[in-house]
């Protein structure tokens, strides 16, 4: 609508203005994607507005899906079959409670450089939310995010901690 | 930063003999600035050549400068600066005289030769007219009885602390032959609380930890700080809506804005040496590659695409290339590619795990961690040759350069301990501690101010 509007306003400057001194058009931009408006007025894009969690459903998801989190191997990101069965009763819950996203959020532990864990925890992540997705969960219900290893649940430099720490989370969002 | 004096920096060619206190010097070529009013005339250039014993030290006194209260200050500053370069012992200013003001240039050479000295740095500040004030900075070889340089430096009088630091570099490049390095800030990130709960915030502060602050406020995760190359603006990784994503920080104004919007995982940004670009990682669906965006903000361009996790980009310091890491052959390794993202080629091939390569500023090496039970700095060349270790931690990590290519500051995690900062030396040498009021990570060293 704003493009056609500004069309037509250039137009309209060039036919008045005739054999005087052209005025050259308003620049034109692209159609304004509808997008949300941050705290200071501006135009905020999509996947960068604040999530906010449901403490109520993440404990009803643990209560009936048995675990919100499945753990990975050192520098693994394959699930075995205790992580596949977390992730398909945690698909069950997920189309039995449709009106709520999930954030997939991958970790790794200490051991590695800080630039490798993110890559490492979004594969985690990714890992997770396509079998999800395979178990009937609709893609654009679940995001893909890393913590590398900036957020460890176990404090100690041992493998029990560590093996903690290889995580992936589903956290309900809205 | 006006200088009132530029000393001449022409090599004189050697004679007979060398100084006395050359000899004492560890490094192997030393280039004399001598002033106009010192040289003779018709004197030809003289480049000197020293090889020294390893653990040979250059003594060099730094009484207090007369005239001012800062005066003392100002020496603490340069001694203490000149300690951390692990090349020059400092003498003073405690327990060592001082001079008058008319002495600074011209002083009694055989009172410092009886103190132990080799060397001496003397000075005075002058007051200006508009409420500045003029370090007037002097080294002079005591031992050979002579001035060696001298030059001025004029500040605000709240930025006394950088005149020493300036003066501090003239004496070590005068005296080692390298490159200035301690007229610099560090960014880094500060961090508080238990590990499960951390609160992390962008901090900055000088090279000797004066002049401490924060840039953020500790309630999102913020990793990775790195300068722009005018060291006036910031690149780093923080949270938004759950997600890693780079933002770009004024530091003086404080105002950041996102680089890449759109909900996208971006993460480990580094500029260009130009200030132009901004290279980092992006991962999506299971794969982390390269992007390189301008800082101003438009359409990425993809660099990397091979499967796999690439990322820890890092320009060489002509900005032709980009060395970074990547697993795709199955491990961490290093590879170098054309800055356009052709000819990408491994270079590490030690038999160990390699990650967060940076490329010096003197473009002769690449450090990095290297993972071989315990995670360790190393430099090597960019063609992946002549590696060598240079730390023994259980978890060091993250380096970044001096300007100077001299030193490398880094990040030790203690096993089952906390995080802080440290500096080594390329060159062999003790690793040394960096003074942070909290633990501290991801360091990154400003290029030179001006």
């Amino acid at each position: 609508m704003r493009k056609t509007f500004l069309l037509g306003a250039a137009a309209i400057a060039l036919v008045v203005s005739g054999c005087a001194r052209r005025t050259p058009p308003p620049e034109v931009t692209g159609p304004v994607e509808t997008a949300p408006i941050g705290p200071g007025g501006e135009v905020v894009a999509p996947g960068d507005v604040e999530l906010t969690e449901l403490p109520a459903q993440q404990a009803d998801l643990v209560a009936k899906a048995g675990s919100d989190t499945v753990y990975f191997g050192t520098d693994e990101h394959i699930l075995d079959t205790a992580a596949q069965a977390t992730l398909a009763a945690q698909a069950r819950w997920l189309l039995e409670n449709p009106n709520v996203r999930a954030s997939i959020e991958g970790h790794a532990d200490e051991r590695g450089t800080r630039e490798y864990n993110m890559a490492l925890g979004e594969r985690r992540a990714n890992s997770a939310k396509n079998f999800l997705v395979s178990q009937g969960v609709p893609a654009d219900r679940l995001l893909v995010t890393s913590w590398g290893k900036e957020r460890p649940v176990a404090i100690g430099s041992n493998e029990e901690a560590w093996a903690q720490n290889r995580r992936a989370v589903t956290v309900l969002v809205r | 930063m006006q200088n009132r004096h530029c000393e001449r920096s022409e090599a004189i060619q050697a004679r007979s003999g060398l100084p006395r206190l050359l000899r004492s010097l560890a490094v192997t070529t030393v280039l004399l600035g001598v002033p106009a009013s010192a040289q003779e005339e018709g004197a030809p250039p003289v480049e000197v050549e020293v090889v020294g014993g390893q653990n040979s030290q250059l003594t060099v006194a730094v009484p207090a400068m007369p005239g001012q209260a800062i005066g003392r200050g100002i020496a603490e500053v340069i001694a203490s600066d000149l300690r951390a370069t692990g090349a020059i012992t400092p003498i003073g200013p405690g327990g060592i005289g001082t001079y008058g003001q008319a002495q600074a240039a011209s002083p009694a050479y055989g009172e410092w030769r009886g103190a132990g000295a080799g060397a001496l740095v003397s000075g005075y500040v002058e007051p200006r007219a508009d409420g500045r004030v003029t370090l007037a900075c002097y080294l002079h070889d005591v031992t050979a009885g002579r001035m060696l340089a001298n030059q001025g430096f004029t500040v605000a009088q709240s930025d006394w602390r950088r005149a020493a630091h300036k003066c501090a570099d003239l004496v070590y490049s005068r005296l080692t032959g390298q490159g200035a390095f301690l007229d610099t800030r560090i960014v880094y990130v500060a961090e508080s609380g238990p590990k499960t709960n951390r609160t992390k915030r962008i901090a900055i502060m000088d090279s000797d930890g004066s002049n401490h602050r924060y840039l953020t406020a500790g309630r999102a995760t913020v990793t990775m700080p790195r300068f722009s190359p005018r060291g006036d603006r910031l690149v780093y990784t923080g949270t938004l809506a759950r997600k890693p994503r780079v933002f770009v920080l004024d530091i003086a104004s404080g105002r950041e804005r996102l680089l890449v919007p759109g909900g996208q995982i971006t993460f480990a940004p580094r500029f260009s040496p130009d200030g132009r670009r901004i290279i980092f990682s992006w991962a999506n669906n299971g794969n982390t590659d390269i992007y390189v965006v301008d800082a101003d903000g438009g359409t990425p361009r993809r660099l990397t695409s091979a499967p796999g996790a690439d990322t820890s980009p890092s320009y060489s310091p002509d900005g032709s290339r980009i060395v970074f890491e990547s697993d795709r052959g199955g491990t961490q390794q290093l590879y170098v590619m054309n800055a356009d993202g052709s000819g990408q080629r491994r270079i590490s091939f030690g038999g160990g795990r390699y990650a967060s390569p940076v490329w010096s500023p003197r473009g002769d090496l690449i450090a990095f961690t290297r993972i071989a039970g315990s995670f360790n700095i190393g430099v090597m060349s960019p063609s992946g040759g002549g590696a060598r270790i240079l730390t023994n931690g259980w978890q060091d990590e993250g380096p970044s350069w001096a300007p100077n290519g001299q030193f490398v500051m880094f990040n030790r995690i203690a096993r089952g301990g906390g995080s802080t900062l440290y500096a080594v030396p390329i060159n062999g040498g003790t690793a040394r501690r960096m003074p942070t009021p909290q633990d501290g990570s991801d360091p990154s060293w400003s290029p030179l101010q001006s």
